[in-house]
């Protein structure tokens, strides 16, 4: 993520427990590419069975155009551990994730490609939720959600993927400077399995 | 010395360098499993950097996920599923090839569901870090494992490095006590459950599952209760090992052998959480009252006892989705709802005795007109085992398809799919919308009450089936 802020209007998805076979169905897993997924992003509640859009589907509203940032429900990613739900999502256009919860596989997916899951309180979640397209501004040094009455929210997240997260750094770089640590770890072991 | 609990042990064992405020911990993995489906991302990564895979003797590979369960005799049957799958699964192949690791593929006996074949094997044991891309990692935490799913950015570092970075997570203790009743299975026990906690209930969490009842299972009962401990959010499930674990274990290909399985065992019998050991918190549920499960919605946490009547949340609007999804109604018991397609597999409840149960309830009985039964084992080795038992004989004149081993039908991805529309009672672990095909409507179940959903032709409580207790 080269930009420190994201300034995006909301698309938003009030149901809870959405999980990764609605973000995207495992029919899209066949792919040996991390390219293209957005196609597949919520496929089954974007297009009904002749394949035909949804219109009423709030990523298919012409207001949803170009916006960063997703609004969901309460744990919001539920279900496989598939990287293919942060890929569809960013190759799709979204930059930001806000829910009241994220699961845990799911968000740890995401702070990896630089999709950035955010926690919110309910007050803040329930605002967002009855103001689908309001502009909001992420300031990701800072860890702030600000909304358009001006607002402000601190959202947490780990100081190490937030680090990575601004310098671009490789977080498999980061390990493989680790490598002596590894080595003297497997030659101290007392006991291997 | 302060008392620790079972996930503190083993985390402990495998910290190569600590934690900080700034950077997480290096864990070290001591087993790390892939398949064809969320791998071939991860291998470009190596490839691309000019990287070997640092440890493949610690790195088992099989294919589960995309593979047909039709018997596949050359490489020209895959395009049975279509051109991507057929890429991925001979992608899958170079990779194991090009990077030095065992593939347990078409041509081997050992090959199977990846959360079916780890413990077949004996790869899975007492205290190890075991991973894998997949979300039902969590199965191998029924040996005292600490194991649980990642994504492909993580299998490439796991590849590259055998380590991973990770914050450490919470306890939850679930304690179940009392005697669970006749004609109750461990898929009952884990629905329940997740009906008690929620679906975001273990969210940030490593279960611990603790208690009479537990220490009661066998190892594929214990299997199955870790198995779902993801669609409670958790990270990971664990029981701890004892000595079912270790007569399960003992004289498998890859459990240690000679003096190294006495050195093991007295090494995993230090693996339980200490007397006054503190979880970050703690549930109780009574084994005694618990009954035949099913699940009315679209998450597993949607889930009633067979005789109670589907609960009314009108003012929820999710809720009210699920139930229009479903086809379902508020207030009255899933009881005699007609079924199109029962489904026995999955990592859930593929193995022997999920297949014997099953048999139990279709000998001398037909699969209802109008039903399609799928039973598929969890892999090649259980497949034999059940022929070997007899078990195909009785499932195929009852009238019911017995495959080759896969993921089938527990997601729609390997040509094993329900149509839009039709009611599937499954022994799998998802009933997600479309999950199992699009527009597919889920019942999750036992593998009891999928059998007797399959002969009534509709939702029954298995009990009326039982000639001996299960």
């Amino acid at each position: 993520m080269s930009d420190k802020t994201i300034t995006s209007k909301t698309v938003v998805l009030p149901a809870k427990d959405i999980d990764t076979d609605q973000i995207i169905p495992a029919r899209f897993l066949t792919t040996t590419t991390r390219e293209g997924l957005g196609e597949g992003l919520f496929r089954d509640l974007r297009f009904d069975k002749d394949d035909e859009p949804v219109a009423d589907f709030p990523l298919n509203r012409p207001e949803s155009e170009g916006c960063q940032v997703l609004v969901g429900g309460n744990n919001f990613g539920c279900g496989s551990s598939r990287e293919h739900a942060p890929w569809a999502l960013l190759d799709y256009g979204f930059l930001a994730v806000i829910s009241t919860e994220i699961a845990d596989i799911f968000r740890n997916n995401s702070l990896k490609n630089g999709l950035l899951p955010i926690i919110v309180d309910e007050e803040t979640h329930a605002w967002l939720i009855a103001n689908p397209g309001a502009e909001v501004s992420i300031d990701i040094a800072a860890s702030t959600l600000t909304l358009p009455n001006g607002k402000t929210v601190t959202y947490p997240i780990d100081a190490f993927a937030r680090y990575c997260l601004i310098e671009g750094t490789d977080q498999l770089g980061y390990l493989q400077s680790q490598l002596d640590a590894i080595e003297s770890f497997e030659e101290r072991r007392a006991w291997t399995p | 010395m302060t008392a620790t609990t079972l996930f503190d042990k083993v985390w402990n064992e495998h910290v190569v360098v600590p934690e900080t405020d700034d950077t997480p911990a290096v864990i070290y993995i001591d087993l790390h499993l892939i398949h064809e489906v969320t791998t071939p991302q991860a291998f470009s990564l190596l490839k691309e950097k000019g990287l070997p895979v640092r440890r493949p003797d610690l790195t088992l590979a099989t294919m589960d996920h995309s593979t047909p369960t039709t018997p596949v005799r050359s490489i020209k049957d895959l395009a049975i599923v279509g051109p991507n799958a057929e890429r991925q699964i001979l992608q899958m192949q170079q990779n194991c090839k090009d990077f030095g690791i065992d593939l347990l593929g078409f041509d081997s006996d050992s090959r199977g569901i990846v959360h079916v074949i780890g413990p077949e094997l004996g790869a899975t044991q007492p205290g190890k870090t075991i991973v894998c891309g997949d979300s039902h990692t969590s199965t191998h935490g029924a040996f005292g494992a600490l194991a649980f799913g990642i994504g492909t950015t993580e299998i490439g570092h796991v590849l590259a490095t055998q380590c991973l970075l990770q914050r450490k997570p919470k306890t939850l203790a679930i304690n179940v006590e009392g005697q669970i009743p006749d004609g109750v299975t461990a898929k009952d026990l884990i629905l329940a459950i997740i009906g008690q906690i929620g679906v975001n209930g273990g969210t940030g969490h490593v279960i611990e599952y603790r208690g009479s009842a537990i220490r009661d299972l066998d190892m594929e009962a214990r299997m199955t209760i870790c198995n779902m401990s993801i669609e409670a959010g958790a990270r990971a499930g664990m029981i701890a090992p004892d000595d079912v674990t270790f007569e399960y274990l003992k004289g498998r290909p890859r459990s240690p052998g000679g003096e190294d399985w006495d050195t093991a065992v007295a090494h995993w019998k230090t693996l339980r959480s200490d007397e006054g050991a503190v979880f970050d918190r703690e549930v109780t549920i009574d084994a005694s009252k618990l009954q035949p499960m099913v699940t009315f919605g679209t998450n597993p946490g949607m889930v009633v006892g067979i005789n109670e009547p589907v609960p009314d949340q009108a003012d929820d609007e999710n809720f009210d989705k699920a139930l229009r999804y479903m086809q379902v109604d508020a207030g009255k018991p899933l009881i005699d709802k007609a079924v199109d397609i029962v489904f026995v597999g999955s990592c859930t409840n593929s193995r022997l005795s999920d297949l014997e149960l099953t048999a139990s309830i279709l000998d001398g009985n037909k699969v209802a007109d109008g039903v399609r039964m799928m039973i598929v084992p969890g892999s090649q080795q259980v497949k034999q085992e059940a022929e070997a038992a007899g078990l195909d004989k009785i499932f195929k004149a009852a009238g019911a398809e017995w495959r080759e081993s896969g993921c089938s039908m527990c997601l729609g991805m390997n040509g094993d799919t329900v149509p839009s529309g039709q009611l599937s009672v499954s022994t799998s672990n998802r009933n997600f919308e479309g999950r199992q095909g699009i527009g597919a409507r889920t019942i999750l179940a036992s593998p009891a009450t999928a059998a007797a959903a399959a002969v009534a032709g509709k939702i029954v409580d298995p009990r009326i089936f039982l000639r001996s207790p299960v």
